[in-house]
């Protein structure tokens, strides 16, 4: 260990709190009992698409378009995920083979 | 009680193969995680604490670095705020349904992850289980897999049996996929497009290390002042 065994607990525990209060702060915000304000209602209902979306692209950010592989296996694979998902709606069968299809681009093509 | 015991049977039953997906992802980028905790001299039980008292992917990873002499604890929390920021959004979508959970609020908003944040809005509840066991048994097994993925990784070092390369592409297929069922199940499709838009203009012009705080921003400022037409969109449709 790089450091004493009571420092790393700090650190854990600093950084367990620090998690747990940003997952915290709307309920902090609005708290049982207050009426929950009409803007924040609709943006509860908006907001989880948009996110969704947001979340996408932050599992994307690292792909490299200008240098090779040019983003190819990703690409790939996401398509290969939409298409089958549209076609058989089956949450499994979908991110199954889009994941085995992605380790044999990464592995074995590119 | 023995009828309550048998709801929670019953909801986990129900639940589980709603989170398989997440079981594959978190098995690997939790044991991803477990090997690098115990490279800097840490053993499987300090993994284990640690996703115990923490349970944060991203978060976790950036903690490793935090193990070292001189560590800045105010920069700890920085970091970890930063990191973890979308997590903001979360409980705004889930306030009346965890407001009526009662003992359990304090572990659904604990565990609130990407994931489990994820599953929540696409999966139908069957009608015979309790809603609230049923989101409580996908926050817990959730939880489960990623302290088990962070213990396999720090037991078993870097003697990984095969070639794992690209094995996470399991969370980026599981949010596409979600993402898709929304696609297809709602009526108007303005805040996923926002979504996406705003996540793709952000990365290029702020860079892949700093997107999420504008992109956040750029969201909440387009659905707010575009709001009249979501709802008209909506309701139009509705009719």
């Amino acid at each position: 260990m790089p450091i004493s065994p009571q420092l790393s607990i700090l650190i854990i525990v600093i950084v367990g709190i620090t998690t747990f209060v940003t997952r915290a702060i709307p309920f902090l915000i609005f708290r049982d009992g207050k009426k929950i304000p009409e803007t924040v209602k609709y943006l509860g209902g908006a907001l989880p698409p948009a996110v969704i979306g947001m979340l996408v692209i932050y599992c994307l950010k690292s792909v490299s378009i200008v240098s090779f592989p040019f983003g190819l296996p990703e690409l790939i694979a996401v398509a290969a995920v939409v298409v089958l998902h549209v076609w058989k709606r089956n949450n499994l069968l979908s991110i199954g083979v889009g994941t085995v299809l992605y380790m044999f681009l990464v592995q074995v093509v590119f | 009680m023995e009828k309550r015991r048998g709801g929670y049977a019953k909801a986990f039953r129900a639940a589980f193969p709603f989170t398989v997906p997440v079981l594959t992802g978190y098995l690997f980028i939790g044991t991803a995680f477990g090997v690098m905790f115990q490279e800097k001299g840490y053993n499987f039980l300090w993994a284990i604490v640690m996703s115990i008292l923490v349970y944060a992917g991203s978060g976790q990873y950036l903690a490793v670095n935090f193990f070292a002499p001189g560590v800045n604890l105010l920069q700890v929390i920085f970091l970890e705020f930063m990191v973890n920021i979308r997590h903001i959004f979360y409980g705004l979508s889930l306030l009346e349904r965890f407001s009526e959970m009662g003992k359990k609020k304090l572990y659904m908003i604990f565990s609130l992850t990407d994931e489990t944040y994820s599953l929540f809005f696409v999966t139908k509840i069957p009608k015979d289980v309790d809603e609230h066991k049923f989101m409580f048994a996908i926050a817990l097994l959730d939880q489960l897999y990623w302290i088990t993925g962070s213990a396999i990784g720090a037991i078993a070092g870097s003697v990984i049996p095969f070639d794992a390369t690209g094995i996470d592409f399991a969370m980026t297929a599981l949010f596409i996929v979600i993402f898709v069922e929304q696609w297809m199940t709602s009526i108007t499709h303005l805040p996923a497009l926002i979504g996406i838009v705003t996540g793709v203009v952000c990365l290029l012009v702020f860079g892949s290390e700093n997107f999420i705080l504008p992109t956040m921003i750029c969201i909440l400022v387009i659905l707010l002042s575009g709001r009249k037409m979501i709802e008209q969109e909506v309701e139009s449709d509705a009719d």
